[in-house]
């Protein structure tokens, strides 16, 4: 009675593998997006388990800047629902930074209020970069350190040092991020 | 004994209306359409599946029912909540508590004489291929992006295009306060719901430093408690938005904060609201949405009309505007896009030497592939730790790394999309 069973299917197309594990949305857009990574030699990825590409660490070492010098670990969790939702990005070590957290929250527009399913995993990497080369004042998440920033870079600049060697930054024990 | 039996007979005016419409040809009755017996009676024989026994849910089971569908199943894991009984018409104050799909079934059925609902109290993922098989046509009244699309591509990925009766109808209902729409999307026939994910606005959100530095609003509060307090206090403890000690807990955290930024309106239901995002529903917009999904299903099993093809948008909130029109395919989507291709493949070969049988693909302009089947990263050309770890691989058999009939996934950075395969031992 359905019109459209009667029809006629113009695609060539093998029925799809049954009883076996589906091939999710998510995984797919992942697969693509992985691919198309054009990571500097300032980071690298690490996949605890090569077959979970939803679930990876980034490494990040800058090579200019106030955070030349430091090794900063970030994990991503992607959920089933993207690239409609973003992916989950979280600083795995506490730094003094004034855009990230001592929780490991990042402040990064793409991440939460600018996100779009047209951003890729690229998109993302490289704003995550360049908090590294330009922290933002006017954005904190971490108020102190933005207010240090805000009035003295080069006090700003000491404390990222001291703070990246393992120091205290006004009473806040920060960790050691370099080699 | 007498009155008993004339009570149970039918009324022979009980389906009047809707006889008057299967049993006479409209003007824009399709070709094949018979009128008569023949139209009601396949619908009563129709199998139909209701998604969601919520707002839209309640009013979509009872106009399935009384439009002579008898065949009807429903699922839906939520629980009834006492803020549902507003419009959520099928529930009573003394069924808070219980499961929506079996409430819901049980009072149509009361009702309704001669329909069988079965109801399902779990998520839609808990059901396989064969379970969706079985309907010829699926209707969803959801409230989420994630539900939408696993049924969508779902269906899809049940397209035997051998078999024209594998193609199973997904209508969607959907509506936010007094804006709805419906739409009709026949499985690699017509776009799916992947294919429109672009046009979602993306939920409202605020930048994280302002939560955590210049709240304004008793919004940011909330969600600063949500945000960035729960994990800072609770840790691992994952958030539960129906448990009210939870709630209460952030209502808590958000009145402080209030307080501190003197923000007045923080409220226990707002709180609820804010970080369950729940957006007023109104009785009303879920009748009108419903009743245009019901129709379409009326209509799809009888082809007594045109169906819509295939997305209505209902604006109710300046005046009153609708405007239908059709969403077509998206070329590159990654669910219907490229349906996966039967590939026959020598168990024997290495995955090297698949990859380069692959390359030689006419169809394909493939330079640097990256694979995946049955759940596993067979080899990934980037980023480059993925590449190491993968690159033993490349030596081991195809037998080795997947099975007959899994699906193989080939990505290309020169490629739009992602290659699907449904692997054929040779």
């Amino acid at each position: 009675m359905l019109k459209i069973w009667s029809m006629k299917q113009q695609q060539q197309a093998a029925s799809a593998a049954s009883g076996k594990k589906k091939v999710t949305a998510a995984q797919l857009r992942v697969q693509k997006d992985l691919g198309e990574l054009s990571l500097p030699s300032t980071m690298r990825t690490h996949f605890p388990d090569p077959d979970d590409i939803l679930n990876f660490t980034l490494t990040i070492e800058p090579d200019e800047g106030m955070y030349k010098g430091g090794i900063f670990n970030f994990d991503f969790t992607i959920n089933q629902n993207f690239p409609h939702e973003p992916p989950r990005v979280l600083c795995k070590q506490k730094i003094y930074h004034p855009n990230i957290d001592l929780e490991g929250k990042v402040c990064l527009n793409i991440l939460r209020e600018d996100w779009k399913p047209v951003l890729n995993l690229n998109a993302v990497i490289v704003g995550l970069q360049y908090l590294f080369l330009e922290p933002n004042a006017s954005d904190p998440l971490n108020k102190e350190a933005a207010e240090d920033l805000k009035t003295s870079r080069e006090n700003f600049k000491r404390n990222v040092r001291s703070s990246m060697g393992g120091g205290y930054v006004k009473n806040i024990l920060y960790d050691k991020v370099t080699k | 004994m007498a009155t008993a039996t004339v009570l149970r007979t039918e009324s022979p005016d009980r389906w009047k209306y809707l006889n008057n419409i299967l049993t006479r040809s409209g003007p824009y009755s399709d070709e094949v359409f018979v009128p008569g017996d023949g139209p009601k009676e396949f619908l009563a024989g129709t199998k139909i599946l209701v998604i969601g026994a919520g707002g839209l849910g309640c009013e979509i089971l009872k106009n399935l029912a009384l439009s002579g569908f008898k065949d009807i199943h429903v699922i839906d894991m939520d629980t009834i909540d006492i803020s549902n009984l507003n419009r959520q018409f099928l529930f009573r104050e003394a069924d808070v508590g219980k499961s929506k799909a079996e409430v819901a079934a049980a009072f149509v059925m009361k009702r309704v004489r001669g329909v069988n609902i079965t109801p399902f109290n779990c998520a839609i993922q808990d059901k396989d291929d064969d379970y969706y098989r079985q309907f010829k046509i699926v209707v969803c009244g959801l409230d989420s992006v994630e539900a939408r699309r696993w049924i969508s591509s779902t269906l899809v990925d049940l397209v035997d295009p051998e078999d024209p009766e594998s193609v199973i109808p997904l209508i969607d209902g959907g509506t936010e306060g007094f804006k709805g729409q419906a739409r009709v999307m026949i499985p690699t026939f017509s776009c799916c719901y992947e294919c429109t994910l672009d046009m979602l606005t993306p939920r409202a959100a605020v930048p994280l430093c302002t939560l955590a530095s210049i709240p304004r609003q008793p919004a940011h509060c909330i969600e600063w408690a949500s945000v960035i307090q729960w994990p800072k206090e609770k840790g691992d403890l994952k958030m539960d938005t129906d448990d009210p000690e939870h709630i209460s807990w952030l209502y808590t955290q958000a009145l402080a904060r209030a307080k501190e930024f003197n923000i007045p309106g923080v409220t226990y239901a707002m709180t609820q609201g804010v970080v369950k995002n729940i957006i007023p529903a109104i009785a009303s917009t879920n009748a009108i949405i419903a009743a245009s999904c019901c129709n379409e299903a009326l209509k799809l099993a009888t082809t007594a009309a045109p169906y819509l093809d295939n997305y209505m948008m209902y604006t109710g909130d300046e005046s009153i505007y609708t405007y239908t029109f059709q969403h077509e395919k998206k070329p590159e989507c990654p669910v219907c896009g490229n349906l996966p291709q039967k590939l026959e493949i020598n168990p024997e070969l290495t995955l090297e030497e698949l990859m380069e049988k692959l390359q030689e693909r006419p169809e394909t302009t493939l330079r640097k592939p990256s694979l995946r089947a049955g759940g596993k990263t067979l080899y990934f050309q980037s980023p480059p730790q993925l590449e190491e770890q993968t690159r033993p691989n490349l030596k081991k058999k195809v037998k080795e790394l997947m099975g007959d009939g899994d699906e193989l996934t080939v990505s290309d950075p020169g490629m739009p999309f992602v290659l699907r395969f449904v692997l054929s031992f040779t």
